[in-house]
């Protein structure tokens, strides 16, 4: 394929964005925060998943990318839910005052 | 011409990712967030999946952020983190080995693999098509193939609602807890260097 070196600048390009996102999840304590970096992450897979569909000639890449999209979408309503409940008990909370495990 | 696109594209996506963690605002980070969404739909348009393009903006630029930024809003969490002190001792530096690691892997692979570096058989689903083409093949697959993972996906959705129901559900004799007493007091080692009480 003449595109091949293209192809692999995608891959590596989706691994640092992979990369970032790990980084920040690990790092920021804002939980607003954490859930954008995952969603960083998702992209990063995502993106992965449209360049192998292309390298592979094959559609079931950009398939499960939709699949992606839902859970990715259903991770945000369930976090950003846990958020708020968590915020109403503890206004101001990050992801060290949580660390009890409990209200 | 797609050499070009995709050098723009991932200098902003890079930029983006950087700007999300860095910001000392979430909300530039949430708007650093769309840039970088943003510039991935356009490589998906480069890639040729422009179902996916427009699904991407849709959803992720126009539901997720915004979904994001009105709980942002909602909470009054905008005020700036200080991002200076470091509460964990060497969790930055911790962290940064691990995701240089995992990039590192990645790269490494792909350095040593070059273009055999990724493999299997080609078309084994159905070839990718051109144009407009797309968008059919991509349906034809998801009610054919993928039926099962469909059918899944809708009962996945119900149950992310429900939840989201049952956790903003607010109790009618709900009191804001009295700030607990810490681990410190309980006797456990002190985990943070700082005793500022984040935001407000």
């Amino acid at each position: 394929m003449d595109t091949s070196n293209l192809d692999i600048a995608y891959l590596a390009l989706s691994a640092i964005l992979f990369g970032l996102g790990g980084f920040g999840l690990l790092v920021r304590r804002n939980p607003l925060v954490m859930i954008m970096c995952v969603e960083l992450m998702l992209n990063a897979v995502n993106l992965t998943f449209v360049t192998f569909g292309r390298m592979l000639d094959d559609i079931s890449g950009q398939v499960i990318v939709f699949f992606v999209l839902v859970v990715a979408a259903a991770e945000v309503v369930v976090g950003l839910g846990l958020v708020v409940a968590m915020a109403r008990r503890r206004p101001g909370a990050t992801a060290d005052d949580l660390r009890l495990l409990r209200g | 011409m797609e050499t070009a696109v995709f050098a723009v594209c991932a200098v902003i996506v890079i930029l983006g990712g950087l700007g999300v963690i860095f910001s000392r605002n979430p909300v530039h980070s949430a708007l650093s967030l769309v840039a970088t969404l943003f510039a991935i739909a356009v490589l998906f348009l480069n890639l040729g999946a422009q179902l996916l393009a427009a699904v991407q903006v849709i959803v992720y630029t126009g539901a997720i952020v915004v979904l994001i930024l009105f709980v942002m809003m909602l909470l009054g969490v905008d005020t700036d983190e200080d991002l200076d002190v470091e509460p964990l001792v060497g969790q930055r530096a911790f962290a940064a080995i691990i995701a240089l690691g995992v990039v590192g892997a990645v790269l490494a692979v792909l350095i040593v693999g070059g273009h055999d570096a990724v493999t299997g058989a080609r078309s084994v689903t159905a070839a990718v098509a051109d144009g407009y083409e797309n968008v059919y093949q991509l349906g034809r697959q998801l009610f054919t193939t993928y039926v099962f993972a469909l059918e899944v996906t809708a009962g996945l959705l119900t149950i992310a609602v429900v939840g989201a129901v049952v956790l903003s559900h607010r109790p009618k004799d709900l009191q804001p807890l009295p700030e607990p007493e810490s681990m410190t007091e309980q006797g456990d080692e002190p985990l943070t260097v700082t005793t500022e009480e984040g935001g407000h």
